[in-house]
């Protein structure tokens, strides 16, 4: 154990060198080698224009290597291994697909990655948009948003843990310790099994992801509101409009292109959700997803093919998400 | 008392219709209200974990986090000493005893009986007569005495109490999950995942900013498009290839000449540098082209190189970027599982602590005791960093709110 954190400690020693090493390396190598001294007229304007063409390129280097290597190359292996069978060497052509769209749990994972995507991005962003309207106008506002805030600190696993043991049950009769059971009874009526009735188990688990996506809507749409112009709002008021009518009049139109933000964001994280359906249900009860079920057939089945086709679908997904964030981007870039 | 009335008082003076119009009152007071609900919603759960954890394991079981505090009541019977244990005072025959325990001494006697129909039949302190002959009195403490007049024959006897037991809060669960549960090594293992995968992808993503934030090449405006399109790709599309790259390595010659394995804390750090770069480069780039012109532009009149202005400059001014980056990457490095579960193995010197609590929900599901514990040590160290760096993190969130987590 103490070998391990000394290897630890070691490696970032080592990888802070290496990697002072190669840009002040790097860059001392391309001034000698291109150096302009000595050179007269147009050959020290060719060696200057060299250097000034390379040089980017030096700083570039490890980042693009990086991101090929775990990011970009991944993208066409995963497109090329899905025409493949389960072990990526015999050529199936459009099996997998075929084998998707006729499998009932890859079905039910689209169904219920649908029902993730309407209700957590809308729910988070609603619940989001309450707490920043409502604590800005109170004096312990603030540490109420921190309080919102906290669960985007805490892991899936962790999350899913906390609230299993609200959800959980103990059998009729038995007193419950579960939170949400105890309401129940409270209400007079009975503790149920929760995570193990379907469709409302799978908002059960959404809750969790809401839970910890509100304090991210919270954060960005309170910066937002914050950005809308006083004269505005008070011109609204002069003419005797009511909070709610400024809210949904003034602040909702002033703030949309966040709140677009927002919505996007959570989108693409309610994608890619995996560990609290692994945690909570591993996909029993009718709640499986596409990430879980990707592991699933990746690692269970040990199917890459199947695991490959399913990594896809959930790119297909993000695509136009995607494609809308880099127009955004060369939007901003062309008014700086 | 005095408490109650200066409350009342308050509570009128905010309802007063002379000093607010009463609609705004009515919503103010709504607005409270709500927000205290959610805020309530919001960390109840939480707490809820922190308080089962530090609860006595056996009350945990029988009885919900929100009656910790509260004395729960237990109804037993206790063996009382026999014939042989008796002893002859001043012409009585007396058998003294305690029905608690030795770990059982902080409960209290609340009442008991002498039947097992009727075990709440007299107040602790009183005396009842016993069917085996002679009387009882049985103390808050536990201590009995039996006394009679003719001597014990009997070998065996009981009697009937409902005690009340105190709230218990212990470390024992902590003590439990980090020694024989595997937590604490894997706190360690989450460490050593976390602390290379922060530091090394900042100086690459910094240098690599830079150039796309200050440098003129062509085929730039291509490279930032391309970075904020990749800061969105789903790591699920990476998984599968970079697995089979791994294990390919592993099996080749050059791999196994330098003992290179399929799952280890080198690929995994590698495979979180890899992931967190487009996000390190996309707010250092946006936070480094904010940086005011004519500092660079200054900077080339004195003569210092790109790599100059960099280091001794930008870098120093990038600051609060980096340390956002830092944090956030730090989080998301502590709080992975997938990752982790792909490209380290299960095996105790590797397995981190969301892998541990995950294993644990499947094989330890109704031990709340050391789901609860390990859970909150999980959580502890990112919610340290977040309280105390928070501010770097709403920089940071507001900076590149396109990632996707």
């Amino acid at each position: 154990m103490v070998q391990q954190i000394v290897f630890a400690l070691i490696t970032v020693v080592i990888g802070v060198a290496a990697a002072v090493a190669y840009f002040w390396g790097a860059n001392w190598v391309l001034d000698k080698a291109t150096a302009a001294e000595g050179f007269e007229g147009a050959e020290a304007v060719r060696r200057d224009r060299l250097r000034n063409r390379i040089r980017p390129w030096v700083f570039l280097f490890p980042a693009l290597f990086f991101l090929t290597v775990y990011l970009v190359y991944p993208v066409f292996a995963t497109l090329w291994l899905s025409f493949f069978g389960p072990f990526g060497r015999e050529f199936v052509g459009g099996a997998n697909w075929v084998w998707a769209v006729g499998n009932g749990n890859f079905q039910q994972s689209v169904i219920n990655n649908l029902l993730w995507l309407i209700i957590v991005p809308a729910a988070s962003t609603a619940f989001g948009l309450l707490v920043a309207v409502l604590a800005d106008r109170l004096w312990w506002g603030q540490i109420a948003k921190s309080l919102v805030f906290m669960p985007m600190a805490i892991s899936f696993v962790g999350a899913s843990v906390i609230w299993k043991f609200v959800y959980d049950y103990r059998g009729p009769g038995a007193p419950q310790i579960g939170l949400l059971n105890a309401v129940v009874e409270g209400l007079g009526l009975d503790a149920q099994a929760w995570i193990t009735i379907p469709f409302w188990n799978s908002i059960l688990l959404m809750v969790i992801l809401i839970w910890i996506q509100t304090g991210f809507a919270m954060v960005i749409l309170s910066a937002a509101l914050r950005g809308i112009p006083e004269e505005t709002l008070e011109a609204a008021r002069i003419d005797g409009a009511n909070d709610v009518r400024i809210f949904f009049d003034i602040m909702i139109p002033q703030i949309f292109p966040t709140i677009l933000v927002v919505w996007t964001t959570i989108t693409i994280v309610v994608l890619k959700v995996f560990d609290i359906v692994l945690a909570m249900t591993n996909g029993q009860w009718d709640t499986q997803v596409l990430a879980n079920y990707m592991y699933d057939q990746m690692f269970r089945a040990n199917n890459f093919g199947h695991g490959s086709t399913i990594a896809l679908v959930i790119m297909i997904a993000v695509l136009p998400i995607m494609i809308w964030n880099i127009r955004q981007a060369n939007k901003e870039q062309g008014t700086r | 008392m005095a408490t109650a009335t200066t409350g009342v008082d308050v509570e009128t003076a905010a309802a007063e219709p002379t000093r607010q119009p009463a609609g705004i009152n009515v919503g103010r007071l709504a607005a409270h209200l709500g927000l205290l609900l959610l805020v309530l919603i919001w960390t109840l759960p939480t707490f809820g974990l922190l308080v089962s954890s530090v609860r006595d394991k056996d009350q945990l079981a029988i009885s919900g986090w929100w009656t910790a505090l509260t004395t729960s009541e237990r109804s037993s019977a206790a063996v009382l000493g026999t014939a042989e244990d008796q002893v002859e005072e001043d012409g009585h025959f007396v058998i003294r005893g305690n029905v608690f325990a030795a770990d059982e001494t902080d409960q209290t006697v609340l009442r008991f009986g002498t039947s097992i129909n009727n075990p709440d039949e007299a107040p602790a302190g009183a005396t009842l007569e016993m069917r085996l002959g002679g009387e009882i009195t049985l103390f808050e403490n536990g201590q009995y005495e039996w006394v009679s007049d003719t001597p014990f024959e009997h070998s065996r006897a009981r009697l009937f109490y409902t005690s009340g037991i105190p709230p218990r809060f212990t470390f024992e669960n902590y003590q439990e999950v980090v020694r024989g549960e595997g937590i604490g090594r894997a706190f360690v293992n989450s460490f050593t995942v976390t602390i290379p995968s922060t530091i090394i992808p900042i100086m690459i993503a910094a240098f690599a900013a830079y150039a796309l934030a200050w440098m003129s090449f062509p085929g730039r405006s291509l490279l930032v498009a391309a970075m904020v399109g990749l800061l969105v790709v789903p790591l699920q599309m990476s998984l599968i290839p970079l697995l089979r790259m791994y294990n390919d390595l592993a099996n080749s010659g050059v791999g196994q000449a330098v003992g290179f394995e399929s799952k280890t804390y080198l690929g995994i750090w590698m495979a979180h540098t890899g992931f967190g770069l487009p996000l390190a480069i996309y707010l250092l780039r946006n936070y480094m082209a904010g940086l005011p012109r004519e500092i660079m532009e200054s900077a080339r009149m004195d003569g210092a190189s790109h790599f100059n202005t960099f280091t001794t400059m930008v870098l120093p001014l990038s600051f609060p970027a980096l340390a956002s980056f830092a944090i956030f990457q730090f989080l998301w490095v502590w709080n992975d599982l997938l990752v982790a579960i792909v490209f380290l193995g299960q095996s105790e010197g590797q397995l981190v602590l969301t892998g541990a609590l995950r294993k644990l929900l499947g094989s330890r599901g109704d031990n709340w005791e050391i789901l609860t514990s390990s859970a909150f040590i999980s959580i502890i160290v990112p919610l340290i960093v977040f309280f105390s760096l928070q501010r770097y993190f709403v920089r940071g969130l507001l900076a590149g709110s396109v990632k996707g987590g």
